[in-house]
């Protein structure tokens, strides 16, 4: 693309018009203007392209499988381990990385920081996608995938905290779709439908705050019902909720950096000026409002250790276990915020927030699976089951990139807006 | 000055009411209910001292429920051996029952223990399930419906008795596999399950839980020395159907004593109770959070306006 965007100057796509004054069909807008012999050429020449086809080529029927020969056949997912890699990363992992929609659409809409406002979009679709592709792992992991709205309309247990992340998913992924939309209306240039959302915008966002609030945290309270099973030191029953709540904070704010960062360093044509400029500025400004909650959560963290009188854990192996989370996972990365955010290292902070989403993976898969039946022995996934949960991670990653070249989300549309 | 006082007598009214109400609070209302079991729920009292390891009610269990043959027959002892990560055996999707062997040091015979379902008063899996697919019934059992299942397998997190099986091997009909006391066949016209009928050594005792618990007790005070002075299960996670008597400290024979004497579901009505009140704050909090944020904006609208219409006038003039 970078080739074609040099040569053609009405290429990358930022107007209804073409040069000559016709209008783009959504077909060639699909394309991205390119005919269909350049499109596969810029395929071709990607080699992360055919890193793809590699996974696809042996997770497409993995996933098949998965769907008649049953669960048993791709994951060592058991009785004793009846959560395994596809929610304690697909779920328990992606919806905290999610959590940057709501972060931005508040700091934008709600506090009105519009120097924000170019990272705004780019947040809003990494919330969307997570969410959407945490679903996704869902339905790959439930036994009978095909019953999901069961808990909706069918047959409803509201004193469960499933019951709570069901709802609250569903309904925020429907706030996530209306808040991404004006991007798509834009695109596809109808400008009614993108001012009908406009009025509903701060509605939508204070929605986003209270649902992310409650199913962030009940993710969390999920582990409440083992209270015997889970590691005292990864399980607070009074706080889980918040320390779930909190650590998506910062796990959110990362994951912009992250998918900011490689948007500027392999997508820099699709970018425009404002995005391009900015970028320092509102990387700085998120590495300071992610380590706030960082030291937050350290806090509470502790908090908890004291209240449930668990000191003594952290001097046998797993207390060493959990410094050492702790340390690379949120002090590690809150330092190197720190350091960036005082000195102007942009960079640094770049390569903090690459720690801190994967330290908050870690974190969820020591809760949901590491620290999970302690006492018992240590379930490790089946390869297949990995593969799997990379198959659906390239997928999201392919939908991503797919929409970041069309829809204009990290460049200002040029035509009617 | 005015209404300073005011509002201070608004706060003294506050505490007042506060006050009030905390003494004055009904002691039989109790927030978020507090549920003691079925007044004549049935149980079985098991007896450790008494079992010795035949495996009849293994076999009756397989019968009554239909459960596929197992690999080796009922009168095949080496069983006891076998160990699956370094754990005994448990209950699977073929298996609603099973007993394991413990070697116990401090006597001079090994103790065999029964496991299943245990039957809660207020279950984990039932309160954790958001398909409502299990019911406690009034006769004790905790049964489980099929048909809406969603095979989330938060039931089998939630148990603290790692009791529930799920179908792993089945694609298009997986589901839930546990005891249900058999409800279906015998419970509901209050006959004792097929494994107690099958005991031949009256090691499993049917009947109401509070007269089963009653005699356990009562075994416990007769034969001093006998037993370890409790009856696992009377207050484990709320109270079970199904109680232990053990002659050996329970944790020797596999059973988990660190258990909160509270239902699994009291762990977790913190984050409950915190709903309700985040979803009645937020929009107002954060609604007033917009406001503030955005004053120095608004004023400056004011200002703006104010001007424009000064400027107007003196044009006028």
């Amino acid at each position: 693309m970078k080739l074609f965007s040099k040569e053609r100057p009405e290429i990358p796509i930022v107007n209804h018009l073409k040069e000559d004054g016709t209008e783009w069909t959504i077909k060639e807008k699909l394309w991205l203007g390119l005919s269909v012999s350049e499109y596969k050429k810029q395929f071709i020449r990607n080699p992360v392209n055919w890193l793809m086809v590699f996974i696809f080529a042996i997770g497409v029927p993995l996933i098949i499988g998965r769907y008649i020969f049953g669960l048993g056949w791709v994951t060592h997912a058991s009785n004793d381990y009846p959560w395994g890699l596809f929610l304690g990363f697909g779920l328990f992992g992606m919806v905290p990385l999610s959590a940057s929609g709501f972060m931005l659409g508040t700091t934008v809409e709600l506090f009105g920081r519009k120097d924000f406002h170019s990272i705004e979009r780019l947040a809003l679709l990494n919330g969307l996608l997570g969410y959407f592709f945490a679903v996704l792992f869902l339905e790959v992991d439930l036994g009978m995938w095909w019953r999901l709205p069961y808990p909706m309309f069918v047959s409803l247990g509201p004193a469960a905290v499933l019951f709570l992340v069901a709802w609250h998913v569903a309904t925020y992924l429907s706030v996530q779709i209306a808040e991404v939309l004006p991007s798509f209306f834009e695109w596809i240039g109808w400008l009614k439908g993108k001012r009908a959302i406009r009025k509903w915008v701060l509605g939508l966002t204070v929605a986003g705050i209270i649902l992310s609030t409650l199913h962030q945290g009940a993710l969390g309270a999920l582990f409440c019902y083992a209270p015997g099973k889970v590691h005292p030191l990864w399980l607070s029953v009074n706080f889980q909720w918040l320390h779930f709540f909190c650590s998506s904070i910062f796990a959110g704010l990362s994951m912009v950096i992250i998918a900011s960062t490689l948007i500027k360093n392999f997508m820099a044509w699709r970018c425009d000026d404002e995005f391009l400029d900015n970028l320092d500025y509102v990387t700085i400004g998120m590495a300071k409002g992610a380590s706030l909650a960082m030291i937050t959560y350290l806090c509470i963290k502790i908090v908890a250790v004291a209240h449930d009188q668990e000191w003594s854990y952290l001097l046998t192996g797993w207390g060493t276990y959990y410094f050492l989370e702790l340390g690379i996972a949120v002090v590690l990365p809150m330092c190197m915020f720190a350091v960036g955010i005082r000195k102007h290292y942009v960079t640094l902070i770049r390569f903090g927030a690459f720690i801190a989403a994967f330290g908050i993976i870690w974190n969820r898969l020591n809760t949901s699976l590491i620290c999970f039946n302690w006492q018992m022995y240590q379930d490790i996934p089946h390869w297949k089951e990995v593969w799997i949960t990379i198959t659906l991670y390239s997928l999201y990653f392919l939908t991503y990139r797919f929409i970041v070249y069309r829809m204009p989300i990290v460049y200002e549309w040029k035509g009617e807006r | 000055m005015n209404k300073l006082l005011n509002r201070r007598n608004f706060l003294k009214g506050g505490l007042a009411t506060t006050a009030a109400a905390a003494v004055l609070k009904n002691s039989d209302t109790q927030a978020a209910g507090h549920f003691d079991g079925y007044p004549d729920s049935m149980g079985v009292l098991v007896d450790l001292t008494r079992c010795v390891g035949c495996r009849s009610c293994e076999a009756a269990c397989n019968k009554e429920q239909q459960l596929p043959e197992p690999a080796k027959p009922y009168d095949d002892f080496s069983v006891f051996d076998e160990m699956h990560h370094g754990q005994k055996r448990r209950t699977d999707e073929t298996r609603y029952t099973v007993v394991n062997r413990y070697d116990v040091p401090e006597i001079d015979h090994p103790l065999f223990r029964k496991i299943q379902c245990n039957h809660c008063a207020e279950p984990a899996c039932l309160t954790s399930c958001f398909v409502n697919a299990y019911t406690k019934t009034p006769e004790g059992a905790v049964i489980y419906n099929p048909k809406v299942c969603v095979g989330c397998r938060n039931c089998m997190i939630a148990c603290p008795f790692y009791i529930p099986t799920f179908k792993f091997s089945h694609a298009f009909t997986p589901r839930i596999m546990k005891c249900i006391f058999c409800y279906d066949t015998r419970l509901k016209d209050g006959k004792a399950p097929a494994c107690v009928e099958a005991c031949p050594q009256e090691a499993l005792t049917f009947g109401k839980r509070t007269e089963v618990l009653e005699m356990g007790k009562q075994r416990i005070r007769m034969t001093p020395g006998k037993y370890v002075n409790h009856v696992y299960g009377e207050h484990e996670v709320g109270g079970t159907a199904w109680m232990y008597l053990s002659s050996v400290p329970f944790d020797k024979v596999g059973l988990d004593t660190h258990l909160p004497n509270e239902p699994i579901i009291y762990s977790v009505k913190d984050f409950l109770a915190m709903v309700p009140m985040v979803l009645t704050i937020w929009p107002g909090l954060f609604v007033g959070f917009h406001l503030l944020a955005t004053r120095k904006d608004k004023i400056k609208e004011l200002e703006d306006a104010k001007n424009k219409k000064n400027d107007e006038k003196e044009e006028q003039v």
